[in-house]
């Protein structure tokens, strides 16, 4: 298979980046929607077409699917540790293409209508595309250090969209927030990468996740502080893809990057960035699996459990839209992590992993269309508050319905796409592991909940005082929205067991059907509650809150986590560390400089005198010292 | 090789002629005296490269060779220190040392 033609995809969105980036101001709005829409448009027809090629045509020789990969070496340090740049094909990454196109593609649509009359428009078009470029390098990165080259540029990428409202310190400070703490993840990813690069000699994926290679086999050979090197390695760079999809306790930036624009939230804290760290242990998973008999593996599945639960009980108390959508996204983030966590490796053993990629893939469409849906909302009311929202069913029968669709599919409805992934994943947990199966459960209850809480708080009850009668979006919005609900419906039915599996052979994989009854039933229960609840305007909501008292207080400030790193980052970190250091930095080490500074100027100041000018006084000078060495020469030479 | 004249006598002349040089460029204040000072120290190596070349090495020429170069050199040297002394005299109306200090600045 002739996989060239697939450098085009992430290449088209940089030339779009570079040309709105450069032009800026040059470009009009109205030309420069097109630009970005069409380039995107150009990069999604290759992707699907890429995709069809791989997993109908050509992908599959044997029965396996085939790893496909193009490089370059960019920088040799040995004969067998150097850095490549280049594409890997393989089933996850040409899923993530799909995903990252169909999403992004959307957004872009949708941000001709939303962002329409922004001043920023072209630069926003330009960011958008700078992203696309960046995630589509990661999904495709040959090695290790490729892939944190790129990680590090959605990164930025991400930096620049959630403060793209420049001039609000909120957004600013969401912006710098959720950069310091990925970047302080990181840190871990980089170490781990070292640490791999160190003792197997290699970055690249194809050598690392090849069962019977060296990387795999030999994990045992060095050990630290209780644990293999290869252990500790995977651990960190856990640590990095945990930062990156916010989860527990690294979450506390993804609900300020609310910040940024609604599309960005769904392209980015949605959809594809957050995935990232999902993405980053499903492409490293043979290494996970087999390193240590899969100790990292139960840590994954622990943090994500744990992140989805936390996530799901804050969200059902937040009352801006966005911020409960965000949490719901780390919830969801969590449950994929939890199913990687729970895979096996071998045949159906692996329907944990091919479950995670599974719900990743389902998850962006329906989650992008809940953002894109909130976003028309907020565009039509112009608040993130529950308590503006109300009675918009009438006005806007577009955003209600597909809402609706979104929602059901999120909260495991049969036969939409949530609930076919979520089933998958569940059942993964049941068969590995009970206590995590239990804690899945439980979410897919809160998640309904929580999810029809807002459904019912923004298109049911009654009409709030509008300044202006809200109404529907126009088109540039609505398709999109239309076209993701068609896709949260049907993506479900995609037989995704037969595509990507750890393994990469296929495996059919049947329903469970008394799994899949609890689950749905459980989802059904919470829209039931919800229903109760939030249906008609009551005092039910606070009743109950009352009734939890001091928990409801903690949940709805997010336990305190914000409260509780301020602390430590400014009373005991700043205050404790780095102030002391400052001072020393500023009285020495500066002292020292400014002193040498000052020496210096105060001595040319005393002898500057020496420097008449006149060329006389040069000139007894130079004839004084010369008669002075001739005398030295001529008496005291020996 | 002049009979009744030793090399100490004329050796001690030059040194007197360069001396005087020096003196003069020490203590001169008007440029064109200074330079007329440097032409007596140079002229006072001529007189001895030629000396030394004779009564020592009568047998060759490089002395009195060199003496010629440095005529030629003190000649271009001439030229050019007049060259400046001109411009500066068109720009400041002077040709005093101690109004040369402004180019310092």
């Amino acid at each position: 298979m002739n996989i060239s033609y697939i450098i085009l995809i992430p290449v088209i969105p940089l030339v779009v980046f570079l040309l709105l980036g450069i032009f800026n101001r040059k470009i009009k709005p109205s030309v420069s929607g097109y630009v970005g829409v069409f380039g995107l448009l150009v990069s999604a027809v290759l992707s699907f077409y890429a995709a069809f090629e791989y997993f109908f045509v050509l992908g599959k020789v044997d029965g396996v699917f085939q790893t496909l990969s193009e490089k370059i070496v960019w920088m040799n340090f040995t004969d067998s540790l150097h850095i490549d740049m280049g594409i890997l094909v393989d089933p996850i990454s040409v899923m993530m293409l799909v995903v990252v196109s169909t999403v992004s593609l959307m957004v872009h649509i949708y941000s001709r209508g939303y962002m329409h009359g922004d001043e920023g428009y072209t630069k926003f078009f330009a960011f958008l595309s700078l992203f696309t470029f960046s995630m589509y390098g990661l999904v495709l990165a040959t090695n290790l250090f490729q892939i944190y080259i790129f990680w590090e540029l959605v990164g930025v990428s991400s930096y620049l969209l959630i403060g793209y409202y420049y001039t609000k310190t909120s957004a600013i400070a969401a912006a710098k927030k959720a950069f310091i703490v990925t970047r302080f993840a990181d840190f871990g990813f980089l170490i781990g990468i070292l640490i791999i690069g160190y003792y197997t000699g290699t970055f690249d994926f194809e050598t690392l996740n090849n069962p019977e290679g060296s990387a795999i086999l030999n994990w045992a050979s060095y050990s630290f502080m209780g644990l293999s090197a290869l252990t500790w390695a995977l651990i960190l760079i856990f640590i990095g893809g945990a930062g990156k999809s916010a989860m527990f306790p690294l979450h506390i930036w993804l609900p300020d990057a609310m910040e940024g624009p609604t599309p960005v939230s769904a392209l980015i804290h949605a959809a594809t960035m957050v995935v990232a760290g999902v993405f980053l242990v499903a492409r490293l998973f043979p290494m996970y699996y087999f390193v240590d008999d899969g100790f990292v593996l139960q840590i994954v599945a622990y943090v994500g459990a744990f992140s989805a639960l936390f996530a799901a009980i804050i969200a059902i108390t937040q009352t801006d839209i966005k911020r409960v959508l965000a949490f719901s996204t780390m919830s969801q983030l969590g449950y994929m992590m939890l199913g990687l966590g729970v895979s096996g490796f071998e045949g159906h053993s692996g329907v944990g992993y091919m479950a995670s990629m599974f719900h990743l893939f389902t998850h962006a469409m329906f989650k992008a269309l809940l953002f894109l849906g909130a976003g028309s909302v907020i565009h039509a009311v112009h608040s993130n508050f529950l308590k503006d929202m109300g009675g918009l069913r009438k006005y806007m029968p577009i955003t209600n319905i597909t809402f609706l669709i979104a929602a059901l599919a999120i909260a495991g409805v049969p036969p939409l796409a949530g609930f076919w992934s979520k089933d998958e994943i569940l059942v993964a947990a049941y068969e590995h592991n009970r206590l995590i199966y239990y804690i899945g459960v439980f979410v897919a209850g809160l998640t309904a909940f929580y999810m029809f809480r807002i459904y019912f708080g923004i298109f049911w009850g009654k009409d709030r005082l509008y300044h202006h009668k809200p109404k529907e979006s126009p088109l540039s919005m609505t398709f999109p929205l239309l076209v993701l609900a068609f896709l949260s419906i049907t993506v479900g039915f995609i037989p995704f067991s037969e595509f990507v599996t750890p393994d990469k052979m296929g495996f059919t994989a049947h329903l469970n059907y008394p799994l899949a009854a609890i689950a749905s039933a459980v989802g059904l229960i919470g829209i039931a509650t919800a229903w109760v609840f939030y249906k008609k305007e009551n005092q039910l909501g606070d009743i109950w809150a009352n009734r939890f008292g001091m928990l409801y207080k903690w949940t709805s400030n997010k336990f305190y986590f914000d409260e509780i790193y301020m602390f430590i980052a400014k009373k005991i970190f700043f205050k404790r560390v780095s102030e002391p250091f400052a001072k020393f930095d500023r009285k020495y080490v500066d002292g020292t400089m400014v002193g040498i500074g000052n020496t210096t100027v105060a001595t040319s100041r005393k002898i500057k005198g020496l420097q008449s000018g006149r060329v006389q006084d040069y000139a007894f000078a130079f004839i004084g010292g010369a008669v002075i060495i001739g005398l030295i020469f001529i008496y005291l030479w020996t | 090789m002049i009979e009744g004249i030793s090399i100490y006598d004329i050796l001690t002349l030059t040194t007197i002629l360069f001396f005087i040089g020096v003196y003069g460029f020490l203590t001169r204040k008007n440029l064109i005296s200074i330079l007329i000072s440097v032409e007596m120290i140079l002229n006072a190596s001529v007189v001895n490269f030629v000396v030394i070349n004779k009564y020592l090495y009568p047998d060759i020429l490089q002395g009195t060779l060199f003496s010629i170069f440095i005529i030629a050199v003190a000649a271009a040297e001439t030229a050019l220190a007049v060259a400046i002394i001109i411009n500066l005299y068109r720009q400041i109306s002077s040709v005093e040392v101690k109004d040369t200090e402004v180019m310092k600045f």
